[in-house]
């Protein structure tokens, strides 16, 4: 009994990769990048569900691009899979061991202790100038199972791969908000004493929820840097976290889908914004983010709940 | 010995600029709770209307005295605008709601004033040289300090002392003292809530605006100064408690000298600093 | 309160409407008059933010003034012809602000959704890096313009990424050598630099060659704050308490403004002269703020440095009528990576006979020309025929207070073998090497 979000998810996906092949190369690196950015949005949510808003996701997301980076440059190894599963591994890792002190603070704490953690790492990447200091270095391709593909096929399958990751991490999270441990979220947001009560131990709740995100956040940067194929440390600075958050309320706490939708508008908008207005684009993304902040508070993905209940798909005040 | 006095004034010097550019940002999270990140373009108009204003002034070669004055009056009036035009016209709009949202706006008014700033003053920068220049120099043996940071310090003590005795001591003061304690007794209590908000963001950009305009002499005044100060504002504001001046007094001190501590440590010859 | 919003699916309707404007926008400004063929050429550099000022609008000044007086057919020979090659240049300008991401997405829709003839641009050393093999990769023909990293040619051999500016290496070789002959006797030295790549990789190679010219100095001082860190007081307490014969730094525009207002208001350059390697952007600005006696560097032999030549007074003249204000190193840095590319251009029209020449056409052409700009000539020596060299000058500064304008005293030329590694000699390496090859007079 597979519930109609996920049909319809299911079917969204398969349209897009099939698209894919007939769409500009420039849209399809944008919508790559789109996706592996909206995989760190959707930890937010996740987040932001419990009531946190972290301002330093950028240190996961930094972590897991310089993994890819160094272990594809150093470590010899250029296999996707395994350069994926190391990011996640080590951001995953990352998130475990600054949850310890990170699960303990809440609010505004809470958001400057992790900007705090994301800024080592930065100034750390930038005294390094093995590294290339601020410069940073280049990703090289990478490879699929043996597999090379040449040219403009690699923008292709890298986009095949992201998009099977964001429907895979996609997926885990809509089973995720059904369990128990998801569903605790939002009482974790209400009221922690009352959870304390029930014998939940509502740290070890964010600590779990900051490793999802974490590792989430890790492998949206391991393949933003496949992406790119550059990596830099400001991709640890805040204004890359502050950038995930602009994401999250645009695409709001309500659903999945939201986080990738969202994400493509967002790096949609930008390019017509430098496109259009060279010289006046922050205007454009500042007008852009009042208005959504005004007029759809619920950010866009409410959009979706609405449209549900337009089209009678679904009674109107279940929360998806 | 030299150098621990030099030390001593270069911390104190420092701590001054980050209380400057934190007080009015302490403030508005103190009543408001609301962490402003528009107070970076408080403090980037601040500077241009000072190095302008002021630059103009001094051009016409009118007394010395009057020109540091223009420079608060400067700083007032854009404050004022500014201030009124931000929590009136747009904040107002979005009270209640989530914390974060509300950054998120004064984030995308940021944006959109970091571009209004282009679109009046155009990309280059503007140069305020004639204070330095006036305060002199004061020398302790070797070490040369300018009279401009020496004023810097004693302006910073003075607004401290002003702002906590005007909290403390004025009506006023003990109005916005109870909407920090509890917003919902205060109301409950008679005191116009918005009103108090509305000064008190007023009051929060012309402090911003002042931060600016005073270090205006010391700085170039082009595009992007907003961004850098409000990362600093920040972390001042987060280590010293928020709304709280002796906190943001004692914010500034701790990051001016921790920066500090950094190079006096530093082996060899070599200082580094990617935090201050 | 009362919060006057408008009903929820109004609200709905009001959005939906604001974004399919935008949209609209988008698609009515695809629609262009065409014009017989134009080249299109696709600007990038720095619009908005920090390193607009020093760079970026003296860079975009350059571009609007070249790409209208060569579309007129105004600029003097060798470059009458109009446009490249008799085909008007239709420019589109870019904001290079934003992460590495932006800079590459940009990119690629200049590459493919704008289809562009050629990328010109690139302030940045970081977005030079991260652009150059997406060029390589969409077969893109790119001129990078004002980045100074080696890194770019050193690290890989490039087929259709040029550099018609030579690297940062020169700027350090240079400064060395002048600062060894100005200041005799060289034994302390200290030097302040941004801690960013930039700042990072100057101070490496200053230390270097003063290693390698001066083994005995040593370093008293060395100084690393942040980018755009505004505030140096600490900084001049350390080295006005420093016993180094002069500072060497690689500050640019806002931060060197900033630190000569604070030194010199506290007597720091009168005690210890100071070695700016890319101060010549912001002389025109401080006037005489900057203190008589500072050794200055333009990156390259511009504005006060450069070679006597029509095209020179052309340059220069064209550009003050129009902007009202001096041409700083930038401009020039433009204007070599323009004419750079339409000698290349027209270089492979002659040979095809006339047509439109093809992008291999045209890097055929461009490898190892060498031509003359408004500073000097430029000669593609290096990475292949990819980079180009030229010559330098580094001077001493003197503010005229009877003409009240900044002058350049005791200019001393370094050929550009003497200051630029030889081909196929990783620019770090020579430096640790001894400058083995260089050819100095």
């Amino acid at each position: 009994m597979v519930s109609r979000p996920v049909l319809f998810g299911a079917l969204a996906l398969i349209i897009v990769a099939v698209v894919a092949l007939a769409l500009p190369s420039w849209l399809v690196s944008l919508t790559t990048l789109a996706f592996a950015n909206a995989l760190v949005v959707l930890g937010l949510i996740i987040l932001w569900r419990a009531g946190l808003v972290p301002f330093g996701q950028a240190l996961f997301y930094a972590i897991g691009a310089y993994a890819v980076a160094l272990i594809d440059r150093y470590g010899g190894m250029h296999d996707v899979f395994v350069l994926i599963t190391a990011a996640a591994v080590l951001s995953a890792f990352a998130a475990f061991l600054t949850g310890f002190l990170l699960a303990r603070y809440r609010e505004i704490f809470f958001a400057m202790l992790s900007l705090a953690m994301s800024m080592i790492l930065y100034g750390a990447l930038v005294k390094t100038e093995t590294l290339g200091s601020t410069d940073g270095f280049h990703v090289e391709a990478p490879t699929y199972l043996g597999y090379a593909p040449q040219g403009a096929m690699h923008l292709l399958v890298l986009f095949w791969l992201v998009l099977a990751f964001s429907a895979a991490s996609a997926l885990l999270v809509f089973l995720y908000f059904r369990s128990v441990a998801g569903a605790l979220a939002v009482p974790v947001r209400d009221s922690e004493i009352r959870l304390e009560f029930l014998g939940v131990s509502v740290n070890g709740l964010i600590h779990l929820n900051l490793v999802i995100s974490g590792t989430l956040a890790g492998i949206g940067g391991a393949f933003a840097a496949l992406s790119i194929e550059h990596v830099d440390p400001n991709m640890a600075y805040w204004t890359t976290s502050g950038g995930f958050v602009f994401v999250t309320i645009l695409a709001g706490a309500g659903s999945v889908a939201a986080a990738f939708v969202g994400s493509f508008v967002f790096e949609f908008l930008k390019s017509i914004a430098y496109d259009i207005l060279p010289g006046t684009w922050q205007i454009f993304l500042g007008a852009v983010l009042l208005v959504t902040i005004l007029f759809l508070p619920e950010g866009l993905g409410s959009l979706f709940g609405r449209l549900r209940q337009r089209l009678n798909l679904k009674p109107a005040n279940v929360s998806s | 010995m030299l150098t621990a006095f030099a030390i001593l004034t270069d911390g104190l010097v420092y701590a001054a600029y980050l209380f400057l550019i934190a007080i009015g940002l302490t403030l508005i999270f103190g009543v408001m709770r609301i962490l402003n990140v528009t107070h970076g373009s408080f403090y980037a108009f601040g500077a241009y209307g000072s190095a302008i204003a002021v630059g103009i002034y001094f051009d016409r070669g009118f007394p010395a005295a009057g020109g540091f004055l223009l420079m608060v009056l400067v700083a007032m009036v854009i404050g004022l605008v500014l201030g009124l035009i931000l929590e009136r016209g747009l904040l107002r709009l979005f009270y209640g709601k989530d914390e974060v949202i509300v950054v998120l706006v004064t984030y995308a008014a940021f944006l959109i004033l970091e571009d209004v700033i282009k679109l009046i003053w155009g990309p280059n920068s503007y140069a305020l040289y004639q204070p330095l220049a006036l305060a002199g120099t004061i020398d302790v043996g070797s070490l040369v300090l300018s009279g401009y940071d020496i004023g810097l310090i004693v302006f910073a003590s003075l607004l401290a002392i002003g702002a906590s005795f005007a909290l403390k001591r004025t009506r006023w003061g003990h109005l916005l003292t109870v909407v920090i304690f509890d917003r919902e007794i205060a109301a409950a209590l008679g005191i116009n809530v918005t009103a108090v908000y509305t000064i008190t963001f007023v009051i929060g950009a012309m402090l911003g605006a002042l931060g600016g305009a005073v270090m205006a002499p010391k700085i170039a005044v082009t595009l992007g100064i907003g961004v850098e100060v409000i990362v600093l504002a920040f972390a001042v504001v987060a280590i010293g408690g928020m709304g709280s001046i002796g906190g943001a007094l004692l914010g500034a001190l701790i990051v001016a000298n921790a920066g500090l501590r950094l190079s006096i440590w530093c082996r060899r010859s070599s200082c580094s600093s990617s935090t201050r | 309160m009362r919060q006057h919003l408008p009903h929820p699916e109004n609200r709905l309707t009001i959005t939906f409407a604001a974004w399919f404007l935008g949209l609209l926008a988008l698609t009515t400004t695809g629609a262009r008059a065409e014009q017989p063929a134009p080249v299109k050429i696709g600007f990038v550099t720095f619009l908005t933010g920090p390193a607009a000022a020093p760079f970026g609008i003296p860079d975009h000044n350059a571009a609007e003034l070249l790409v209208e007086s060569l579309n007129a057919g105004q600029v003097p020979a060798p470059y009458a012809q109009v446009g490249l090659g008799g085909a008007k240049i239709e420019a589109k300008f870019l904001d290079e602000a934003g992460s590495a991401s932006d800079v590459v997405t940009q990119f690629r829709n200049l590459a493919e959704r704008d289809h562009v003839d050629v990328v010109v641009g690139y302030v940045s050393s970081g977005n030079c890096l991260a652009v150059t093999p997406v060029a390589e990769e969409l077969k893109q023909l790119t001129v990078l313009d004002i980045c100074g990293t080696p890194r770019v040619f050193e690290e890989k051999p490039r087929h259709y990424v040029f550099r018609v500016n030579p690297h940062a290496t020169m700027d350090n070789v240079s400064t060395a050598k002048y600062a060894l002959a100005k200041f005799k006797d060289v034994s302390v030295y200290s030097g302040i630099n941004q801690n960013y790549a930039w700042g990072q990789d100057s101070w490496r190679d200053f230390r270097l060659v003063m290693k390698d010219l001066d083994p005995k100095a040593t370093v008293d001082k060395e100084l690393f704050p942040k980018l755009f860190a505004g505030e140096y007081g600490a900084e001049i307490s350390t080295l006005l308490t420093s016993n180094a014969q002069f500072i060497h730094s690689s500050f640019y525009d806002g931060d060197l403004e900033a630190f000569i207002y604070q030194a010199a208001a506290r007597g720091l350059p009168q005690r210890i002269p100071l070695v700016l390697t890319t101060g010549e952007s912001s002389l025109w600005r401080l006037g005489a703020k900057v203190p008589d006696g500072t050794v200055i560097g333009a990156r390259g032999p511009h504005t006060f440095f450069a070679h006597e030549s029509a095209l020179n007074v052309w340059f220069h003249k064209a550009y003050v009528d129009r902007f009202k204000e001096q041409p700083i190193y930038p401009a020039y840095d433009f204007a070599q990576s323009l004419f750079g590319l339409k000698t290349a251009w027209e270089k492979a029209q002659a040979k095809k006979g006339g047509g439109r020449p093809t992008t291999e056409e045209v890097i055929a052409a461009f490898e190892g020309i060498s031509f003359p700009t408004p500073s000097t000539t430029v000669q593609m020596a290096l990475g292949n025929g990819h980079q180009g060299i030229s010559d330098t000058a580094v001077g001493t500064y003197k503010f005229d207070k009877a003409e009240s304008r900044p002058e350049m005293v005791d200019i001393v030329r370094y050929s550009a073998a003497c200051v630029n590694p030889p081909a196929d000699v990783n620019s770090i390496a020579w430096l640790e090497g001894g400058m083995k090859g260089a050819k100095c007079d």
